[in-house]
């Protein structure tokens, strides 16, 4: 079914087919972060490349876990560490990981398009873990897992984002998945940070700066970490973000009753999001978080897995082997 | 190449009654394990469990337990082809700790499927005991592999697959010996 998927780099080309193909994928990796020994041999021999530009803790290590469980190695590219701050480009820091021969690459990197650049100029399968403001794939398959799990079925919800749209990739990502589900999706926050060109971006996308006209009905709840350094650009103060836009126990009430509330991570309590909601019935982040790791296992197990596409195919037919 | 039916090894009849033989095999031979369990190895393996377990409850009263196998993620065969065969669940909800293990396949020949399952299945616990049962062995073992509990013997050239029908997974009850021809 990924046969003709040699890439991960974004949700927007992925078909609703290929998209339900990766959370079903998931799912026996779910149940395999249940199991007494966490360790496969399925990718033993193989080694991805973690090249993460841009400073990650979660991302980086969800990776790492799920590289290693699958038996995998895995080279490790951190920013600080880079030799990018001694004037390398780009294209020679992958030339170079890639004369290491790994069989796949992870790449985190804080410029818009980024991992579509690497996909080609290496030969290797490359897996988009955020690039710049433009797409944050797994992100949008772990948050659709849990959608799934949690509400029972992933079509035809009230979505509202909250928060500085206009520089996330997870909400770019999830944009473009949830809406090929029949998503109805309310972006809110401050104006500046939900231009209107998103609605352009897929049908079923308003605006509003109201965070109750925006909670009103939702199923759903997407909160985005306030990047601290961008509350000055222009000045808007914590104390009026938190006034406004942050999601209380009070303002969760206007949603529906089981609304469910996610967040990629990391959270800062008591800016976007109340602690008594992060840690309450209705959230799921720390769901959101084992099914990153059993979504990436899926990709690494399908994407850096198989043989390169034009491998010879064995001799003898193994039919009854195993079907 | 194309596939062309040789005979029938197993009617519908002979399947039933080969699994009401193994069954009580499997009971006289586990006689008093209180924590005896099957596990068939998917795909076929689990129809085949679960009627074992059936039959099981019906002559003894005994309620064994079933789990699946999926050892899509243990085989050596993975990178070999194309695309990453797609997985399947496992499904065990039972401890395998202690347990005395039947796996049940439908067909034993090259004893790789079996030795993934083993694999898989002590990545779960540790079992007491583990016995292989097997509708048809066809030999060509390239692993030292043996089942304990097995439907019929069956001699097969290289070339030859035995197919096993089963009405849950195939719509039909049947075991057949195919051949590969070129044309």
């Amino acid at each position: 079914m990924l046969r003709s998927l040699p890439h991960l780099l974004g949700i927007e080309g992925l078909t609703r087919d290929e998209i339900l193909f990766i959370l079903d994928q998931a799912k026996p990796f779910q149940e395999f972060q249940r199991n007494p020994l966490k360790k496969l041999a399925t990718l033993r021999g193989k080694s991805v490349a973690l090249a993460f530009f841009e400073s990650s803790t979660r991302t980086r290590i969800s990776f790492a876990t799920a590289a290693a469980r699958l038996g995998a190695d895995s080279m490790n590219l951190q920013a600080e560490a880079s030799s990018l701050k001694k004037g390398e480009s780009l294209s020679d820091t992958i030339r170079t990981l890639e004369a290491m021969r790994p069989d796949g690459f992870v790449i985190r990197h804080s410029s818009s398009g980024a991992a579509a650049f690497i996909a080609e100029r290496v030969d290797v399968p490359v897996l988009n873990a955020g690039d710049g403001m433009h797409e944050h794939p797994t992100q949008a398959l772990l948050d659709a897992l849990t959608i799934r799990d949690r509400k029972g079925k992933l079509d035809g919800w009230n979505i509202t984002i909250l928060g500085d749209i206009i520089h996330s990739r997870v909400a770019r990502s999830n944009i473009h998945l949830l809406s090929k589900f029949g998503a109805r999706i309310t972006l809110c926050g401050p104006p500046m940070w939900v231009p209107r060109e998103f609605e352009a971006i897929a049908p079923n996308v308003r605006r509003t700066a109201c965070i109750e006209e925006a909670l009103r009905d939702a199923d759903i709840v997407m909160v985005l970490r306030v990047q601290t350094e961008r509350l000055h650009e222009p000045a808007l103060a914590p104390e009026e973000y938190i006034l406004r836009y942050q999601l209380t126990r009070e303002r969760l009430c206007m949603a529906r009753p089981d609304a469910l509330v996610l967040h990629p991570g990391p959270m800062i309590r008591g800016l976007e999001i109340d602690p008594a909601v992060a840690d309450g019935p209705q959230s799921a982040v720390l769901e959101q978080v084992t099914n990153g790791l059993a979504v990436r296992m899926a990709l690494l197990y399908h994407l850096v897995g198989r043989a390169p596409l034009d491998a010879p195919h064995p001799a003898k037919d193994r039919s009854n082997a195993s079907d | 190449m194309r596939v062309v039916e040789k005979r029938q090894l197993l009617s519908a009849d002979e399947i039933s009654r080969t699994l009401k033989r193994l069954a009580h095999e499997i009971l006289e031979m586990s006689a008093g394990s209180g924590d005896l369990a099957l596990l068939g190895v998917r795909r076929r393996g689990v129809p085949l469990a679960e009627r074992l377990a059936k039959l099981m409850k019906e002559s003894a009263g005994l309620d064994v337990p079933v789990g699946t196998l999926d050892i899509t993620l243990y085989r050596d065969d993975l990178s070999t082809v194309g695309a990453q065969p797609v997985l399947h669940s496992s499904n065990i909800d039972f401890s395998v700790d202690g347990r005395d293990l039947v796996v049940v396949d439908d067909v034993l020949y090259t004893g790789r499927t079996i030795r993934a399952a083993m694999n898989a299945l002590f990545d779960l616990g540790r079992p007491r005991r583990v016995r292989l049962c097997v509708l048809i062995d066809r030999g060509h073992r390239e692993l030292p592999v043996e089942a304990t509990f097995i439907g019929r013997t069956v001699q097969t050239s290289d070339t030859e697959i035995v197919e096993v029908r089963l009405r849950e997974v195939d719509g039909e009850e049947r075991v057949m010996l195919v051949d590969r021809v070129s044309d």
